[in-house]
């Protein structure tokens, strides 16, 4: 428990945690890899990481396994998870369960790597402050003042159900400030298709990084917040109600409620 | 070859049946003609007869035999008579219109004689109709007819000067007039002729019309639809016959057709479904293999991306690997798109048609003989309200399932379908609870029966821990750990926040202990008892509106079963039992489908003696 390293990349693919290292140690960070659960629980018995990498499907333990073995070991090193097949629970459990703090769905740009890697730096931090004022981690995502009768996906997108049947999707202001300043949103259209788990809205931020917004819910879009779009600020400002992005007409709301919490 | 066609064989009967009526009408025809003028010969005889009789009278009386002769041979001169012959009763001609024979003796045998004297004994009176006889003299001459008038005796007979007739006798002799037959004849051949004539051309024009008809009602649509369905067996199921008429033939080429369509329906389906997984099999396959050299690619050439700054050439070569690398990203991103689950587009269906199109689709692995389908399909099952596509695969997978598991020995696969009805007592999952301040109770990771549990933390002075309720609404396997018996002072609390759980001035009408509750979001609160052996629940959004009505469905096969340590496993994904086989996908999809459904799916199974899956859907959904 002496040294204090940045990133622990785990994946059984070689060529992609060298690029992982390549990538992270060009931008100054240490970095240190492992080809599988067990090696990456010894890496994290001696040193302490301010975040790991993890891909998802791994002999062995696969990827949520380790995410418990950590919580049994009582390890809060917040995990980001990688996986080259991207379903809709894959993502959503990656950002649902306890200790995994985002999600990356391989192949990826060093740019894209990058953005994750350092929001969910910031998230950490973020969910440390928390921490730090007194509140349990496991309860950390309520540190954000989200409304009653929402659905929260994780820190990231929240969902309103409206009594007419619709929904309104929004983003959280955690995920906000771990993007810390919005130059633009980038919107779907009306009458697009959203599915729960995957991105419905990118936010680029300040120094041009994208963010992707992961959809809290499956429907169709029936209305975009022109304002969102032409002021980003209002929805950093106030991201629960002026700073909604779609109300959307949900198919099967009951369905997509098991992944979200309130 | 001519002899097989049907068109022939219907010509040939009608022509047949057509000969035979004809035949038989003409033969009656004809007989009936020649009477008919026979009659009138007759009649025509017997009168010629009777004059000759009175015209000669006299002269007899008289005895006059030069004038009886000269009238007689006048007489029978005319041309429609042949001879008319006087006979006395010794059978000697006295008269006759041929002088040529008076005299000679005619035997009583001769054809003008037997009638009476036949019988031995002369007959003194003769019928009418017996008097008559048709005859022909010898071989090449024309018919005759003769006629004999007996002349019988009288009181002036015997009174006359002659005194030539002694009074005892009766009959003094014979009148016999007889009458050539040709022109008779000659009409009766010139009326059998038209007849036949007739018969024929009303045969040759009946066969015509019926081959005609035969040909062009029968023959050619069915020469149509045999030449449709030889395309159709030669494998091309795009061919329709052409529907012309509205008669049984019509109907049957539209049968045909419909037939056609419905099967190139299930093949396509069959060919999609395949296609489908497939697909998602290879989307899986690819994903997982390519994404990781593919993460290297583009992780190594953005880097240099980024740290070329400067050398525009090498950044423009850079550039295009880095833009077909996510090219190839979104390509393989599209494929696993491509093969994710629908939103379900729900719609009222009849599931047993929905079992009988996912049968069609496998009935091609079916019919090899070796698996037999046992089919019990209710009726007047109410409609449901389903994605009839989605359901359709639950039953395709299950039935693919069963075929695996009988594998390469013989068995039954046996699928029932029935209308049930069941309370939402251990039917029904509670898979959202919450504390008053909101926070999850559902506990992923604690999972009683395969099914997330409900956590919550007991409290009992010093004493405290974890309990987890059973998410199946009013059922009593909790797992209490070591809760202390229940009473008023065990205090339950949400894990979370501590927020007291117990419903406050309630207690259990059942055994008057305190009762827990939590809200499950949008459908009220569930209310419980924890004391041993009570097990009272409430949940009252769901008991007032709970739909009992279900339709079940049970598909069992007699393979090798699943052990039993692989049950609890067998919904989630990659839990295959096939090896290379399977994409260990089918259960997943299964379960997903019919929990979007807010069915439920149960298996039951024994390792040898083989599986059932059980299939319930809610009516009302």
């Amino acid at each position: 428990m002496s040294t204090l390293q940045d990133i622990l990349v785990i994946d059984d693919e070689v060529t992609v945690t060298q690029a992982v290292v390549k990538v992270c140690s060009a931008e100054g960070m240490t970095v240190s890899a492992a080809d599988n659960a067990t090696e990456a629980l010894q890496f994290l018995e001696t040193s302490r990481f301010r975040l790991a990498l993890c891909d998802i499907m791994m002999s062995e333990l696969d990827g949520f396994q380790f995410l418990e073995e950590l919580d049994r070991r009582g390890i809060q090193t917040p995990v980001v998870m990688m996986t080259g097949y991207s379903t809709v629970e894959n993502a959503v459990k990656s950002l649902t369960s306890t200790g995994a703090v985002d999600y990356i769905s391989k192949p990826f740009t060093a740019d894209e790597l990058l953005t994750v890697i350092r929001r969910s730096l910031r998230v950490a931090s973020l969910l440390e402050e928390s921490e730090s004022a007194g509140l349990p981690r496991q309860n950390a995502m309520s540190y954000v003042p989200c409304p009653a009768n929402y659905y929260r996906l994780a820190y990231v997108s929240w969902a309103l159900l409206e009594d007419e049947g619709t929904a309104r999707i929004g983003v959280c202001d955690l995920f906000l400030k771990a993007v810390d300043g919005i130059r633009e949103f980038e919107l779907a259209l009306p009458g697009e298709d959203l599915v729960q788990g995957i991105s419905c809205a990118t936010a680029t931020s300040l120094d041009g990084s994208a963010h992707g917004i992961i959809c809290p819910m499956d429907g169709t879009i029936l209305e975009v917040n022109e304002e969102a779009r032409s002021n980003p600020a209002l929805v950093e400002k106030d991201p629960y109600f002026r700073g909604w992005l779609y109300r959307i007409l949900p198919p099967n709301p009951e369905n997509n409620l098991q992944w979200l919490s309130s | 070859m001519l002899g097989k066609k049907i068109g022939f064989k219907l010509t040939f009967g009608v022509v047949l049946t057509a000969l035979l009526a004809i035949s038989i009408f003409a033969w009656f025809n004809i007989q009936s003609q020649s009477s008919s003028l026979l009659n009138e010969v007759e009649r025509h005889a017997r009168q010629l007869s009777d004059a000759v009789k009175s015209d000669t009278e006299y002269d007899m009386l008289r005895n006059d035999r030069d004038r009886i002769h000269e009238s007689i041979r006048r007489i029978g001169q005319q041309e429609s008579i042949d001879r008319v012959r006087v006979f006395n009763k010794s059978g000697e001609v006295i008269y006759s219109s041929d002088p040529a024979e008076i005299g000679k003796m005619v035997d009583k045998q001769a054809e003008s004689c037997y009638r009476c004297h036949s019988a031995g004994k002369p007959l003194d009176h003769l019928e009418m109709q017996a008097r008559t006889r048709v005859f022909r003299p010898d071989q090449e001459s024309s018919r005759l007819l003769g006629i004999i008038n007996p002349i019988y005796n009288s009181e002036t007979c015997w009174t006359a000067a002659c005194h030539a007739h002694p009074r005892e006798q009766t009959v003094l002799g014979v009148l016999d007039v007889t009458i050539p037959l040709t022109e008779i004849d000659r009409n009766i051949r010139r009326s059998q002729l038209a007849v036949m004539i007739l018969a024929v051309s009303v045969i040759l024009v009946l066969s015509l019309i019926v081959w005609f008809m035969v040909r062009w009602w029968i023959d050619r649509p069915v020469q149509e639809l045999l030449a449709g369905m030889k395309h159709v067996a030669g494998g091309n199921l795009a061919h329709r016959v052409e529907v012309k008429r509205d008669d049984e033939l019509g109907t049957l080429a539209r049968s045909f057709n419909n037939m056609t369509e419905n099967l190139a329906q299930a093949r396509l389906q069959l060919f999609q479904s395949d296609k489908l997984a497939s697909l998602g099999r290879l989307a899986a396959g690819v994903a997982h293999e390519i994404n990781n050299p593919l993460t290297a690619v583009l992780t190594y050439s953005s880097y240099l991306l980024k740290r070329s700054q400067g050398q525009s050439e090498m950044r423009n070569d850079l550039n295009v690997i880095v833009s077909e690398t996510i090219r190839c990203r979104e390509i393989v991103k599209s494929l696993l798109d491509f093969a994710r689950q629908t939103v379900p587009k729900k719609r009222q269906a009849d599931i047993n048609e929905i079992i009988g199109r996912a049968i069609a689709v496998i009935e091609n692995q079916l019919s090899l003989g070796r698996v037999k389908l046992i089919l019990d399909l209710g009726t007047d099952l109410p409609r449901v309200t389903v994605d009839a596509n989605q359901i359709q695969q639950v039953f395709i997978n299950l039935l693919v399932n069963a075929l695996d598991a009988i594998g390469e020995d013989s068995g039954s696969i046996k699928v029932t379908s029935k209308a049930i009805k069941v309370g939402p007592t251990g039917t029904l999952q509670i898979k959202r609870a919450q504390c008053p301040k909101r926070h999850d109770l559902v506990d992923r990771k604690v999972q009683i029966d395969g099914k997330p549990a409900i956590g919550m933390r007991y409290r009992k002075g010093d004493l405290s821990g974890l309990i987890y309720l059973n998410p199946m609404y009013g059922s009593n396997d909790h797992h209490l750990h070591e809760m202390p018996a229940w009473g008023e002072d065990v205090e339950l609390q949400c894990p979370e926040c501590s927020r007291s759980l117990i419903a406050e001035g309630e207690v259990c009408p059942k055994c008057g202990s305190p009762i827990y509750a939590f809200e499950v979001p949008l459908k009220g609160m569930v209310q419980g008892c924890l004391h041993e052996g009570c097990g009272w629940h409430r949940w009252e959004q769901v008991d007032s509106s709970w739909n009992d009505e279900f339709v079940e469905v049970r598909v069992q096969d007699d393979g090798c079963g699943i052990p039993e340590a692989q049950i609890p496993k067998l919904f989630e994904p990659f839990a295959t039992t096939k090896g290379q086989k399977g994409t260990g996908l089918g259960l997943a999809v299964t379960w997903g489908i019919v929990d979007n459904h807010n069915g439920t799916i149960a298996v039951e199974s024994k390792v040898g003696v083989g599986t059932s899956f059980i299939i319930r859907i809610p009516v009302k959904s």
